[in-house]
């Protein structure tokens, strides 16, 4: 296997909010390779977001901080650089596409200069040629008639094209890793299938590898090579997607996958729904977070937080009755 | 189960004008809705299904009048709302109440749970005095999974999951026989949505509730609905039995539509066909002649551009609006 690209050890991200401390990272430790695209996947609060957001250094001070950890990328460990080299990183390196277009793009810049800055700060082209990369971008990512379009300004666009200028604005650098934090979430079903095809093709022609964060299921199944499944800031389980689907071993995973309907199963008469809600991250349970929404939960549950360990070859669960979790009976 | 008509929309329009005013850029005329008809029978879930911008969401709001329709009817318990004032309106709304999609935004925050729930009983004069009203809504939020204490909480204090049963506690208050159920779970985590998704079922059930679902999600949609009708630029394009829509879709775009949805195994993916359509939905300000899909559609032929598809019974109650099935 070839050297690791991002490396992400023991991180964690606290945020300090009306004098609790919110652990929306809690130790969590996870890699990506060359040219893999790896999801991050949980439901809204389990720090999918401020796992990639610390990648980036974004989280948001004073409140935000991460409070311990390494994030190692090509060798560096991007907690160790001055906030000039980071800057050098971000877009250059690490490209990021974000959920919700419009409020990442700026609205007061015309489309052109939003995709010439970036290739002229980091990669020192001339207007004439970030004017042609511009438009090989724009052309790349399916917006046709570029050139007329780089006159445009965001609210011009309609949600997928802003969704496809946010790719091209990720891509411009040649990054070696993207960081998609639910990229097709605001869209229609036909034109997410659009964007997720694109993305795929061009991160498997560009050879980028992809850091995918999701809550759709569907969509993981879709496209990633491997997965972590994460709950309340600590990451639950880990393996390939396939794995992770035919065999889950965590409860969490088992009950999510559960909860959804599925359009290629006999429709069942009832869903199984996973009980309760997630917790408090500020008054986060003794042992396991998971236990008290857990069917399969035993008393030392409740005392002890489970490592994540081995359960199969390239395959971590972090429960203590991992082992006794078969594979699943189809209801 | 299903039992006569509760609801016949007849040809229901609703045109927005846009534009003209003192910042307003050239006027024009939006065909949110564009001769839409459908039956939906006592007990049964129509689903309503399609991207952003169909018209899915204006159909509902047209048929609780909130929406005044341009032209059309809607005939509820054998009577036409579009004819009735806004006194008379009232009457029929304790009938159809509706769950919105983002309830945080439906929910008064400056009123606890409790009066939330409570409020419309006396308003309605469902149940007149005050000590009864109090045991009504400790019922209601029993009902719909809601523990005592969370009466006395705001919308703020909840979690999404929990705002969405305030919002069903209160829609049932009302002893409704009809809820239009707007996108009720998109905004919610999956675990959460199932939950919600089990609630709406049992409640049907047990008080023999009429839904009409309003939603994107493909999935969802199969699960709760007795028929599907799928919308397109203003436009039913397909309607049937759960069924047929789902193991023998005729029309071009469901086809796609279905084929777009991920499944969450990835084994079946790998060997999944998939049509991804191309281009974007068309404006409705300016929507294309002919059939409205015909630019994005993979079977378009030079008539689709020409005359506009009718909605046509290919099989027993299943009707499709295409040329080319």
């Amino acid at each position: 296997m070839s050297e690791v690209l991002l490396d992400v050890r023991d991180l964690h991200t606290h945020f300090a909010i009306s004098g609790a401390v919110v652990r929306a990272v809690d130790g969590v430790s996870w890699d990506v390779f060359p040219g893999e695209t790896v999801a991050l996947v949980g439901e809204s609060g389990c720090g999918k977001s401020v796992s990639a957001l610390s990648v980036m250094r974004l989280v948001t001070r004073p409140a935000g901080r991460i409070v311990s950890g390494r994030i190692v990328f090509k060798g560096r460990d991007l907690l160790e650089l001055s906030e000039d080299e980071m800057r050098r990183v971000r877009g250059k390196d690490i490209g990021m596409i974000f959920q919700e277009p419009m409020t990442s793009l700026n609205p007061v810049l015309s489309v052109g200069r939003q995709l010439t800055e970036p290739v002229e700060i980091h990669l020192g082209m001339s207007p004439a040629q970030s004017r042609a990369r511009a438009i090989e971008l724009l052309t790349l990512v399916g917006v046709s008639d570029a050139e007329r379009r780089l006159r445009q300004y965001p609210h011009q666009f309609s949600g997928g094209m802003r969704q496809r200028m946010m790719i091209a604005m990720a891509l411009s650098c040649n990054p070696a890793l993207i960081l998609a934090d639910e990229p097709t979430t605001a869209l229609d079903v036909t034109i997410q299938a659009q964007i997720l095809e694109l993305m795929k093709g061009l991160s498997r022609r560009l050879g980028a590898a992809m850091l995918m964060i999701t809550h759709n299921l569907g969509v993981v199944a879709r496209y990633a090579d491997r997965v972590n499944v994460m709950y309340a800031g600590k990451i639950v389980e880990r393996g390939t997607a396939r794995e992770i689907y035919a065999n889950p071993r965590h409860p969490y995973t088992l009950g999510l996958l559960h909860s959804v309907p599925r359009l290629d199963e006999p429709r069942r008469a009832k869903l199984d729904p996973i009980p309760g809600q997630p917790p408090d991250l500020s008054r986060l349970p003794a042992g396991c977070s998971f236990a008290p929404r857990c069917p399969f939960v035993i008393e030392r549950c409740r005392a002890e937080v489970p490592p994540l360990d081995l359960v199969g070859a390239d395959h971590l669960s972090a429960c203590w009755v991992a082992s006794e979790l078969g594979k699943p009976v189809p209801a | 189960m299903t039992g006569e008509l509760i609801l016949e929309v007849r040809d229901l329009v609703k045109h927005f004008e846009v534009g003209g005013g003192l910042f307003g850029g050239p006027p024009g005329l939006v065909k949110a809705v564009d001769g839409v008809s459908f039956t939906i029978r006592r007990g049964e879930t129509l689903g309503l299904v399609g991207e952003s911008g169909c018209g899915k969401t204006t159909t509902g709001r047209c048929i609780l009048q909130l929406e005044r329709p341009t032209s059309g009817q809607v005939i509820f318990e054998g009577i036409d709302l579009t004819t009735l004032g806004q006194v008379e309106l009232r009457a029929v709304r304790r009938r159809v109440q509706v769950i919105f999609q983002d309830p945080y935004s439906s929910l008064n925050p400056r009123m606890t749970v409790g009066q939330i729930i409570a409020e419309p009983l006396g308003v309605h004069g469902i149940v007149p005095e005050r000590r009864g009203r109090e045991a009504r809504m400790r019922s209601l939020l029993d009902r719909c999974g809601l523990l005592p204490a969370m009466a006395l909480r705001y919308p703020h204090e909840l979690s999404g999951g929990q705002r969405q049963r305030v919002g069903i506690a209160r829609a049932l208050a009302m002893e409704p026989a009809l809820i239009v159920c707007d996108e009720p779970v998109s905004a919610l985590d999956v675990s959460i949505q199932a939950q919600i998704i089990n609630l709406l079922e049992e409640l049907q059930a047990e008080f023999g509730l009429t839904y009409l679902f309003v939603a994107h999600d493909l999935s969802v949609v199969r699960h709760i609905s007795d028929r599907v009708a799928v919308m397109y630029l203003g436009k039913i394009v397909e309607i049937t039995d759960r069924k047929s829509l789902y193991d023998d879709p005729l029309h071009p775009y469901t086809k796609a539509l279905l084929s777009a949805v991920p499944i969450p195994d990835p084994a079946v993916e790998a060997g999944r066909e998939r049509t991804v359509l191309g281009g974007e939905v068309p404006s409705p300000l300016n929507p294309p002649a002919g059939c409205v899909f015909h630019p994005r559609c993979p079977i378009a032929i030079d008539d689709c551009r020409r005359a506009v598809p009718e909605l046509r019974e290919i099989r027993p109650e299943h009707r499709v609006a295409c040329i080319r099935v």
